[in-house]
């Protein structure tokens, strides 16, 4: 039994309501520990006054320079002694989860043992980095605590100017969108910069995200620095009889106003089975005895939105691969940026791809190490010097596909406009 | 002589393989799948090339979960799943079944132990969320409770499939925004510039990386009562909060005048248009623990006439690229300000550089 708690009366109204409450989850803790008796103290003062109460620190584990996110108490009396002295110390681990975020019970039971024995017993799945955040551990606790993670085959993640842990989709596990091993890939390439996530020494933190298709449902534009988006270059494939059967179950209202409104270039056509087109760049399926779906695939975007509606009876096509965008993240310091395009298409199916993949990153990071100034992003980085000079470096050939638009202002030196037209052209030439 | 202490040297294994982990029809048929449908709300139903299928039920978490929420959920799981789960980016789980029969079951046991089952196709899903006053060092709100405040509001929504499309919420306790893009964010928004402790400057911050740090250059050494600070130019500081992680001294965060701000519009998918950022909507909510009622009616509001008005498949993005800002602001009754005319970098390809105008 755990000491007696403080009064509540905030936290308490986070109990009722149907959906789950961390409160009711805290309580049930502090019937055993006084470790969140303390905490909930320290909460509550929190909710009356609106001010936080931890400052950071320096905690950490032998052999590792980060992962340990160290939380002390600020909130102090009159002799400068924590108000809630068995919570004076809150740290989290970061652990690095499975790719698509998959346990078996038997191994999340393990975690609960050791944070039951180590730390506060609370554990949040998952935190916004994508790592399993075992939250709430004394300084004396925390080398305990990793020792018995690490035994269980757990590494830990990134914070600070490094390497940050990643995530990648459900993907190929369970999805039909999926156009790479996205596990794989994941593990790949953040299994190689190991040293770069457990001693930061970068100018700024710096993350890969994977996800398997434009669907992006790890959020990788906009949150990492490096995005390995999935695609495909051929056909969208379809099937005739789920074609059929989609649109037996919906109405032409739904397919026109649905998905050939919504194609965003126009190129999802509804035609007379007798007009229809064929051609190389054509994906066709009648939908029933008198019409058909067209799509020149030329003016397809993969932006995946008739695929969405129309899972089975259309699907990505076999010439499968990844966007590789760079420069996701979010406000401080200019402002938000996405991830622009740096590599249109590189397959992914082979070791040999995942190298090249691996040996991309490790360019971009060796770059980034070397040019972006103290707590400056890729993106911001990219920003300040310009994407052609960033693609200068990297050995990079600019590609169309990497603008919305050519330039529209004249503020550019071109003498060496003859230069460059005659090395691509010396280029194509070498290549036929 | 005492031994020295033998330290454990880390094994650096990385992430681990995920193999092991997964469903055994998920290893199966790895990189077979065909389509999929939803049977229910809340349900998902793969098929394979092979044939074989799997059912996941999605439920929704507290995100900060004690050690019995997570053992009741194994127990399930060891119940109907194999043993086998897994996480969404949004913190909800999943449970992945067999056989069609197993379903019902699955849900009773679930909603009986407290799990809203949902958040699957056009619902409103869990919310992606920060740490707040819980475990973060310098946030200016909390986030489980405000986030179990809301999704107390919207679990209804949670368990149906009736908005036009998905909903993604997000909320953060600073304008780094750890929540992410959404369609609708509420983030902290600062108001007064920070009130600098200058006893502490000189010993707790490095200052050159704090003057580095300020994106509109307001921040300048000083000598302050004698001592090594620094100091605000007020009427260039725009109140970010960018210096206060490195030195906190800076103390941004003010119980009463920061205030929450809500956005709408973010995604990240490049289904249809391209990803889009979100935008400001309103700003000014008061921070109002322990349930933020004000926050919570205004996004209630929003929600309310995107179900309404918004055809299938527009998210909200889309909703407003159709009817325009004009009428988003009518229909929300929301005031446009002057506060929502972007004067940051780039801003001019915010403005209307046409006469498209809807009346």
């Amino acid at each position: 039994m755990a000491k007696k708690m403080h009064d509540t009366p905030n936290l308490d109204q986070l109990e009722d309501g149907p959906w789950p409450s961390f409160v009711t989850g805290l309580k049930a803790l502090a019937k055993d520990k006084d470790y969140v008796v303390d905490l909930l103290g320290q909460l509550e003062t929190s909710y009356r006054t609106k001010k936080g109460y931890w400052k950071g620190g320096t905690v950490g584990v032998f052999g590792y320079g980060g992962g340990v996110i160290p939380r002390f108490t600020e909130l102090k009396d009159e002799k400068g002694q924590p108000v809630f002295k068995d919570a004076a110390e809150f740290h989290t681990l970061r652990i690095m989860p499975p790719p698509g975020m998959h346990y078996d019970t038997a191994t999340l039971r393990k975690f609960c043992d050791i944070w039951e024995k180590h730390g506060s017993g609370l554990i949040a799945l998952h935190g916004q980095s994508g790592d399993i955040m075992m939250q709430g551990c004394t300084t004396e606790n925390v080398q305990k605590a990793w020792d018995e993670i690490n035994e269980m085959g757990f590494d830990m993640g990134g914070a600070g100017p490094a390497v940050r842990t990643s995530m990648s989709c459900v993907g190929a596990a369970r999805c039909e969108q999926s156009c790479y091993d996205e596990a794989k890939a994941h593990r790949t390439v953040v299994n190689t910069f190991l040293d770069d996530i457990h001693r930061p020494s970068l100018p700024y933190k710096f993350k890969f995200k994977f996800s398997g298709c434009p669907n992006d449902c790890m959020n990788s534009i906009q949150r990492s620095d490096m995005a390995v988006i999935g695609t495909w270059r051929d056909n969208i494939r379809t099937d005739e009889a789920m074609a059929k059967k989609w649109f037996a179950r919906h109405s032409m209202d739904q397919l026109v106003n649905d998905i050939v409104a919504r194609c965003p270039t126009k190129t999802f056509q509804l035609r007379q089975i007798k007009d229809v087109r064929s051609g190389p760049s054509i994906s066709s399926v009648a939908i029933n005895d008198t019409h058909a779906i067209e799509i020149d695939n030329h003016d397809c975007v993969r932006c995946m939105h008739c695929i969405n509606v129309m899972t089975g009876a259309l699907a990505p096509g076999e010439d499968k691969g990844a966007t590789i965008l760079v420069g996701g993240k979010r406000t401080l310091k200019i402002g938000d940026l996405m991830g622009t395009v740096v590599v249109p298409f590189m397959k992914l199916e082979t070791d040999e791809d995942m190298e090249k993949l691996v040996d991309l990153g490790q360019r971009i990071i060796d770059f980034f190490a070397e040019n972006a100034l103290e707590h400056e992003r890729t993106g911001e980085m990219i920003e300040r010097i310009g994407l052609a000079s960033f693609l200068d470096a990297l050995e990079i050939e600019a590609d169309s596909n990497m603008v919305s638009t050519p330039r529209t202002n004249p503020y550019i030196r071109t003498d060496g406009w003859d230069d460059e037209v005659a090395r691509i052209n010396a280029k194509k030439h070498a290549a036929t | 002589m005492n031994q020295p202490v033998q330290m454990r040297r880390p094994k650096e294994t990385g992430v681990p393989d995920n193999k092991p982990y997964l469903h055994p029809v998920l290893a199966k048929n790895y990189g077979q799948w065909k389509y999929h449908d939803r049977p229910r709300p809340g349900v998902l139903h793969h098929v394979s090339h092979s044939g074989d299928e799997v059912w996941s039920v999605r439920a929704g978490t507290q995100r900060q979960m004690d050690v019995h929420t997570i053992r009741k959920l194994c127990d399930i799981a060891d119940k109907y799943a194999e043993s086998r789960v897994r996480f969404t980016i949004r913190s909800n789980i999943e449970f992945m079944v067999s056989s069609a029969e197993k379903v019902n079951p699955l849900i009773a046991e679930l909603e009986k132990h407290g799990f809203p089952v949902g958040g699957t196709g056009n619902s409103i899903s869990m919310i992606s969320h920060t740490q707040g006053w819980l475990h973060c060092d310098i946030p200016g709100t909390d986030a489980s409770g405000a986030v179990k405040a809301l999704m107390d509001e919207l679990i209804v929504e949670f368990k149906r499939e009736e908005m036009p499309n998905r909903v993604h919420i997000s909320t953060s306790c600073c304008e780094i925004n750890c929540g992410g893009q959404s369609d609708i964010a509420i983030i902290i928004q600062h108001t007064k510039p920070p009130v600098i402790n200058h006893d502490l400057v000189a010993n707790v911050c490095e200052r050159p990386a704090v003057v580095a740090r300020c994106p509109v250059a307001a921040i300048r050494p000083a000598m302050v009562n004698g001592k090594p600070s620094l100091e605000i130019d007020e009427s260039k500081c725009m109140c970010c909060g960018a210096c206060y992680p490195p030195c906190p001294p800076m103390q941004i965060n003010d119980p009463e005048n920061s205030k929450l701000a809500i956005w709408v519009g973010g995604k990240n998918s490049n289904a249809r248009g391209k990803p889009t950022f979100m935008k400001m909507v309103t700003s000014g909510l008061p921070n109002n623990p322990p349930r933020w009622p004000e926050v919570t009616e205004v996004v209630k509001r929003i929600l309310h006439v995107y179900k309404e008005d918004g055809r299938p498949w527009e998210r909200m993005a889309d909703w407003v690229e159709r009817i325009g800002w004009q009428r988003f602001f009518e229909k929300t009754g929301l005031p446009f300000t002057k506060y929502l005319i972007d004067d940051w970098r780039g801003s001019r390809a915010s403005l209307n550089a046409s006469t498209h105008i809807r009346f």
